[in-house]
Order: structure tokens, then C-alpha cells, then sequence
């Protein structure tokens, strides 16, 4: 008879200790961000190693998209970062162009980055009112929905979806905004302007939040780099990169004369072009306040993004031009282009063989490299911690799983 | 009522008892369920206004008045879900012990003068004492429902609660020092007349003591940011996560009916109870010690003052709990052991100084002569126990002890 003394001892003196315990959070968990399954093993509230399990949203968007043409798969691009879905159609359609190296119409280029950096900013109000969820606190997460409801109106006004846009597309954008839309959209900047404050009210300064967030999952600018990270989770650790500024050039080209600093600490000190309130004495750089503290400075940055946007746009004669045709071919060849979205860069590569349809198309997603950190940051925490690390990180995992 | 039954009714004296026990237990349960379900209405209302939303708006008119109602005719014809590897009778017994524990505590608070379940001579000590029962529920419930995350939630609970029951009791000691009773119905006696005399103005100390009572209170009834056991997004739904139907309504009364009872105890304790900011019955020439019914109405008015600060109480409660994020548990320990303990005891030790050496307050003459204070009803029918408190506790009472009446 096999006796579970026969078995390996390690595993029974593993067995007979009591003072452990493996929890399961998730897939079905309030603070999970989607189907993340972590499995913890905690003793008592502390957590000594968390182990995140993923997979369960896997919808094989990439072998579909070895089926389908280029346009064709932009639709499934928006189910991947499905709240910044405007930056994931941006970020396969320059890639596709950069192999056909094809160039969109300056009025196309200047939509695309007003469009992309209203889609950032609603994506930072989701992180940062999910992120006060996480942290027990639900009325910030309201107010950033109240807001961000107001730019999906404006996103539906352009495009007629609220979530999943296909707006963004290869050869420039599906259509031109209706009339009236930009008057709209900078009265929904003004008023988004004092909102802002509420924020910093209500998390940022708030004691309990800054308690809860400063010194906590650590993150050394070494170690951002190591795992890969990018995004607001590599510049809260201050690391100097943004691939606005330090990208491809077909991506750069699009912000060619656009005033930004990009959001991160040099010297001590953030870019000054707002009043942001001042850094708590108990944080630490690379914390989850300060990849909290990188998107709220996101979030006004693009504003002023949004703002330039307007104007060029305004300035710009002519139409945006017709996107591609569906069926278009793509020349043989292959192309990889990163883009900073919202998350981090998110990096698209496609083969193409001379027909419509690619060969390979494949997604490098940025949660991905942002969530295998968590097991580094989240050993030695409490258990309260894990929400409060695995959030600032602002996954998605529709992203991840694809 | 007892008497009545058995002399003119004429029922034996055990059925009498029992009858009379019956009605005011039903009048108690009813009293605060009712009251339990205003509560949770006016919680979804203000967490709505808060958050920029309606909240109810359709079931019984046009501010969902009917909406707690509805819920929980919900609950009831909810199937009755219990885990595989629960403890049954344990995981069955779970919302009635917390259910029990804070509906009991009603029983020893005066609603006003007289207005009590059962006046009892240490009611302060019992309602501490009944409330702190409240954890036996949330423990059993996490210990019998077979999950981890309520095993982790009522481990934080008990941790949680036993701790700030130390700094609570110092809190609650003050007023008790001060009052030299235990007695509810006293301690809002002495502070009748104009807002001067209630317990949070006495002095420095007590004004300190009353914010450390409201940390603690909050804390003790696990609401946020002290709501730990049921952290929602740390450990799903805390010791309730696997209760469902009318068993989880239990513990959500509970809750709610602790939260008023804390506020009521602390507008007895420090806020003069019924006696108002002013007091209009006194200025009117109205006493409401008499058996009159003009004594009867400004009784009831103190009902609706005492309430009043109760529920304004439960909204702060309720504001605060829209509004802070929550702490961590080693944070939610430090609060208590680090910061609460501590300051309640130096206050403690200070309004017995300032007891000792300023009885009269900084103002002279600003504070009532003890001996003025309404005591001779203790002595009345059915205050026995009440008069040998008063009695017992004179030494306590540090104002010259000719100006008490024996």
C-alpha cells in the first residue's frame, strides 16, 4: 500500500507544518483585475510567496489574426487592452503601416494622437479609481467613471462604440469627427481640470492612502529594467523612458512638435506644468505611490496633449484621407513597432507574405511584463498589501491573455 | 405592566412576567430592526449622493423608501446555501449569537428619562460588555464556515475587537468617573441644561476622549477604514463571505445596530443624552421627572433628541466610511495600541486631575451644583438597584458630598 510516508520527505514535513496556508485570489476575486489567479501562501497575514496563474481569459487573438487581414484584425485588438482600446488599435495599425510603409495624412496624425491620448487619460481614471478600490475606498472610483463616461460620449460621437472602437485604423481613422465634437471636447477639459484636485484630495494626499501606498512594493529602477517593465510602472521607478519621445520614428513622427515632459522623477522632482501636490516624506521612489503619482501626472500631461491636438488639428486643410482597404496586401516582410500605451509599450509584429492576410501576427503585451513582478514585490508583505502592489501595477488581463 | 396583568387580568404571576418580557422584547426588535432598516436605506442614499449617483429611486416612490424592505423580502426567499465542509449547527448559529449580542445591548439604553428597556444600576458596563459578545458570532461564523477567507476575516476580528475594547473601556470609564454612576439614565442627568454641561465641554480632557471614543467606536463596530473582517477587496467578503439569504441580513442588522448603539452611547456619554444643546423644556418651566402628561411629552421630545444625535452619529459613520480608504491590519493595530491606549489613559488620568483640583470647571459657577441634579428618583419604586449604585459609587463622586442626596 502507498503510504504517504513513502513519498519524498521534504514534502511531509511540508505537509505536517500547520502555520501555512495557501489561499487562492482569484480567478473569481474582487481585487483581481479580471481572472488573475494568485495563489498565496501566507502565514497569518503575512505573505510569503505569491504565484500569479494566468490564462483564463485566453481567446487565441493571434492565431485568429494569422486568419483574418490586417484590418480585419483591429477589432481584436480593442478586446485586448479593452480600456485603452483606442491605443491598441494605434498601436497594430502603425505597425502594419510601418511595413508598407505607408504615412497617414497629417490631419489623420493629429486625430489619431488626440484620440489616443483622450484614450489614456481614461484609462489612468479606471487605474486610479480601481486602484482606491483596491485600497477599500469606492467613491474615487465613481468619480473617475463619471468622467470617463464623458470621454467614451465623446468617443461614441466619433465612432459609435463605447468600448471596443475600431476607430484607429490601417491607413488613418474609420472617420472624421462630427461637428461641434472638439468645442465638446475642450468643455469636457475645462471642467475635467479643477476634477482633478478632487483626486488628489481623495487619494493622492489622503493620509490612509499615502499609508497604505508609500514604502510599499518597492521596486529598485534595476529591477524595472530586469523584468521588463515599462510604462508608468518602469517611470514610477525612475527610470527616464518614454517611447513618445524615445520610440520608432514612425511612432515619434506623431508627436513630432508636441510640447511633454514625460512623467517622471529626475532630481528629486516631478515636471512642474501643474500644481500637483508634494511628494509625502514617507515615499520611496519606485513605491506604489509613486507608479500611483506617474499616471495622475499622465492624466494632466495628456490633457495638454489633447489640447496641442485640438489646435493642429483645426489647423490642418483637407480630410483625414480613407483608411486602407480591407483586403489590402501587405508586402512580404516584417515588422515590430512598441507603442507607449496607457499600460506601458505594448509591441506588435507581423509577417507579412504578399497576400492580404499576414502570415504571423503577434502581441507583446506590457502587463505581461508589469504583473510577473508581483511575486519579487509581494514577498515578505501582508496580505493587504497584495491588492495594493498587484493594482498599482494596473494590469489587464485581457492584455495579458489575449 | 406586570401588575397590571396579574391584578386585573389575573394571570399567574410567571405568565405575567413572560407576557410583559415578550412585548417589550418584540418592541425592542421591531423598534431597532425598523430602525436598522432606515438605516440601510439612508446608507444607499447618502454612499448615492456621495458617489454622484440617485441611489433607490423606484421601489416605494420616488426616494426608494420601500427599497430595504424589498431587499430583504429578497433575502428571505433566497435558497438557504450552506458550504459542503461547514460546520452546521456552528455555521447556523453564527448570525444569531452576533444578531443576539447587539440587540441585547438595547435593553440597558434609555432612550430618555425613564424611557429605558431596563434600567440597570451598571448599564454602561453591560451594554461594553454585551456589544464585546458581537465577535463570538463573527469568530464562529469564520470558524464554521470552512473558507479561509472568513477564517481570515474573524481572526482579524478578534484581533481587531479585543484590542480596541481596552482603549473603549478607558473611554468610557470618563464619563463614568464623572457622573459617579454606572447608571445611563444618570450619567445624561447630569449633563441637563444648556450644551455646557454635557461631558464633551467638562474639560479639555473629556473633549480629547470623545474623539478617542469615536476611533474606538468605529473601530469596534468594524466600519471603515476600520472594516477589516470584511475587507471586500483583500478578503472577498470577510467572515460573511459564505452566508447568503436571511442568515447574512442577520449579521448586516447586527452591524447596523451596533452602529447606532455606539452613537447613542455616545451622545449619553458625552453629548447630555436627551437633554438638548438647549434646553427648551426647562425654559418652558417643564420637568420631565413628572408623571404628568406634559412630563410624558417632553419625555418624548428627549426621545427625538437623543435619536437625533444618535443618527447623526451613524451619518458620520456613514461619511466616513464613503470617503477613507482602509488601513492595513498592523496599521488598525497601531492605531489602537500605539496611539488609542495610550492617549485615553493620560486622559483618563487628566479628567481626574481636573476632577480633582477644577470641579467646579474654569468658569466659576458655569457648572451646575451637583446637588441640584435630579437623584431622588433612584430611591423611587422599582430603582433599587439604581439607588444602591448611587450609593455604592458616592465615593467616586468627588463634588462635596453634602450636595449629594443620600
Amino acid at each position: 500500500m502507498a503510504s504517504i510516508l513513502d513519498d519524498d520527505p521534504r514534502i511531509i514535513e511540508f505537509d505536517v507544518r500547520t502555520d501555512e496556508m495557501l489561499v487562492n485570489m482569484g480567478p473569481q476575486h474582487p481585487s483581481t483585475h479580471g481572472v488573475l489567479r494568485l495563489v498565496l501562501r501566507t502565514d497569518g497575514e503575512i505573505v510569503s510567496e505569491v504565484e500569479p496563474h494566468i490564462g483564463y481569459l485566453h481567446r487565441c487573438a493571434e492565431k485568429i489574426g494569422e486568419n483574418l487581414t490586417a484590418r480585419q484584425w483591429i477589432p481584436y485588438t480593442d478586446r485586448m487592452d479593452y480600456l485603452a482600446a483606442m491605443n491598441m488599435n494605434l498601436g497594430w495599425s502603425l505597425a502594419v503601416e510601418k511595413l508598407m510603409k505607408y504615412e497617414v495624412s497629417e490631419k489623420a496624425r493629429h486625430l489619431r494622437v488626440l484620440i489616443a491620448e483622450l484614450g489614456r487619460i481614461a484609462s489612468h481614471l479606471v487605474g486610479m479609481g480601481a486602484y482606491g478600490l483596491d485600497l477599500g475606498t469606492f467613491s474615487p472610483f465613481l468619480y473617475a467613471f463619471r468622467e470617463r463616461e464623458k470621454i467614451l460620449d465623446l468617443f461614441e460621437e466619433a465612432c459609435g462604440a463605447r468600448l471596443t472602437y475600431s476607430y484607429i485604423t490601417v491607413g488613418g481613422l474609420t472617420a472624421d469627427l462630427p461637428p461641434g465634437w472638439l468645442q465638446r471636447c475642450e468643455a469636457f477639459l475645462d471642467q475635467f481640470e479643477p476634477v482633478i484636485k478632487e483626486y488628489h484630495a481623495l487619494l493622492t494626499t489622503n493620509a490612509i492612502f499615502v499609508k497604505r501606498t508609500a514604502n510599499i512594493g518597492v521596486m529598485s529602477r534595476e529591477m524595472a529594467i530586469d523584468y521588463g517593465c515599462s510604462g508608468p510602472v518602469l517611470r514610477g521607478s525612475g527610470v527616464d523612458q518614454d517611447l513618445r519621445r524615445d520610440g520608432e520614428a514612425i511612432y515619434t513622427a506623431m508627436y513630432d512638435g508636441y510640447a511633454f515632459e514625460v512623467a517622471v522623477m529626475k532630481n528629486g522632482r516631478y515636471p512642474r506644468d501643474h500644481e500637483y501636490p508634494p511628494v509625502p516624506p514617507d515615499a520611496v521612489i519606485g513605491d506604489c505611490w509613486h507608479r500611483f503619482f506617474v499616471r495622475m501626472i499622465e492624466v494632466v500631461q495628456s490633457m495638454d496633449l489633447v489640447r496641442q491636438a485640438i489646435d493642429r488639428y483645426s489647423a490642418c486643410k483637407g480630410t483625414i484621407g480613407e483608411p486602407l482597404k480591407l483586403t489590402e496586401k501587405i508586402p512580404a516582410g516584417d515588422a515590430y513597432l512598441e507603442t507607449e500605451c496607457p499600460k506601458g509599450q505594448m509591441g506588435f509584429y507581423l509577417v507579412g507574405d504578399g497576400t492580404a492576410i499576414p502570415w504571423r501576427a503577434r502581441a507583446r503585451s506590457s502587463s505581461f511584463s508589469n504583473l510577473s513582478v508581483t511575486a519579487d514585490l509581494c514577498r515578505g508583505c501582508l496580505i493587504a498589501d497584495v491588492p495594493a502592489i498587484v493594482g498599482s501595477l494596473d494590469i489587464v488581463m485581457g492584455e495579458i491573455d489575449r | 405592566m406586570v401588575e397590571y396583568l396579574i391584578d386585573r387580568v389575573g394571570l399567574p404571576g410567571w405568565l405575567a412576567w413572560t407576557a410583559a418580557a415578550s412585548l417589550a422584547a418584540v418592541l425592542i426588535l421591531n423598534v431597532i430592526a425598523g430602525g436598522a432598516l432606515v438605516f440601510i436605506w439612508a446608507e444607499r442614499k447618502i454612499a448615492a449622493r456621495i458617489q454622484d449617483r440617485l441611489g433607490p429611486t423606484r421601489t416605494g416612490g420616488k426616494f426608494g423608501w420601500l427599497q430595504s424592505l424589498a431587499d430583504g423580502i429578497k433575502l428571505l426567499a433566497k435558497e438557504d446555501l450552506m458550504p459542503d465542509g461547514a460546520d452546521g449547527m456552528l455555521f447556523r448559529l453564527a448570525p444569531y449569537v452576533s444578531f443576539c449580542a447587539s440587540f441585547c445591548a438595547f435593553i440597558a439604553l434609555p432612550f430618555a428619562f425613564d424611557f429605558v428597556g431596563l434600567r440597570l444600576n451598571v448599564a454602561v458596563f453591560f451594554v461594553v460588555a454585551v456589544l464585546g459578545l458581537e465577535v463570538f458570532g463573527v469568530i464562529l461564523a469564520g470558524y464554521a464556515s470552512a473558507s479561509k477567507w472568513s477564517l481570515f476575516g474573524s481572526m482579524r476580528e478578534a484581533a481587531q475587537v479585543v484590542s480596541y475594547e481596552v482603549p473603549l473601556g478607558m473611554c468610557v470609564v470618563v464619563p463614568v468617573m464623572l457622573a459617579g454612576s454606572m447608571d445611563m439614565v444618570t450619567i445624561a442627568e447630569k449633563q441637563a441644561g444648556w450644551f455646557w454641561n454635557w461631558y464633551l465641554f467638562h474639560d479639555p480632557f473629556t473633549f480629547v476622549i470623545f474623539w478617542v471614543y469615536v476611533t474606538c467606536a468605529v473601530a469596534s463596530v468594524n466600519r471603515a477604514p476600520f472594516d477589516l473582517a470584511e475587507a471586500e477587496s483583500e478578503l472577498v467578503a470577510g467572515f460573511h463571505t459564505e452566508y447568503s439569504g436571511l442568515r447574512w441580513s442577520f449579521f448586516f442588522m447586527a452591524e447596523y445596530g451596533s452602529m447606532f448603539l455606539v452613537s447613542a452611547m455616545a451622545a449619553v456619554l458625552f453629548l447630555g443624552g436627551w437633554n438638548g444643546p438647549v434646553p427648551l423644556a426647562t425654559l418652558a418651566g417643564l420637568s420631565e421627572g413628572t408623571g404628568d402628561t406634559a412630563g410624558y411629552l417632553v419625555r418624548l421630545l428627549g426621545m427625538v433628541n437623543l435619536l437625533g444625535k444618535a443618527t447623526l452619529g451613524v451619518l458620520v459613520m456613514m461619511w466616513i466610511r464613503w470617503t477613507l480608504p482602509r488601513l492595513r491590519i498592523d496599521q488598525v493595530m497601531t492605531t489602537c495600541l500605539k496611539y488609542c491606549t495610550p492617549i485615553a489613559a493620560v486622559m483618563f488620568a487628566g479628567a481626574m486631575l481636573w476632577q480633582l483640583f477644577l470641579p467646579g470647571g474654569l468658569v466659576p459657577g458655569m457648572r451646575r451644583p451637583a446637588g441640584e441634579i435630579r437623584e431622588g428618583w433612584l430611591e423611587g419604586p422599582g430603582g433599587r438597584g439604581a439607588a444602591s449604585a448611587a450609593t455604592g459609587s458616592g465615593d467616586l463622586v468627588l463634588a462635596p458630598a453634602a450636595q449629594v442626596r443620600p
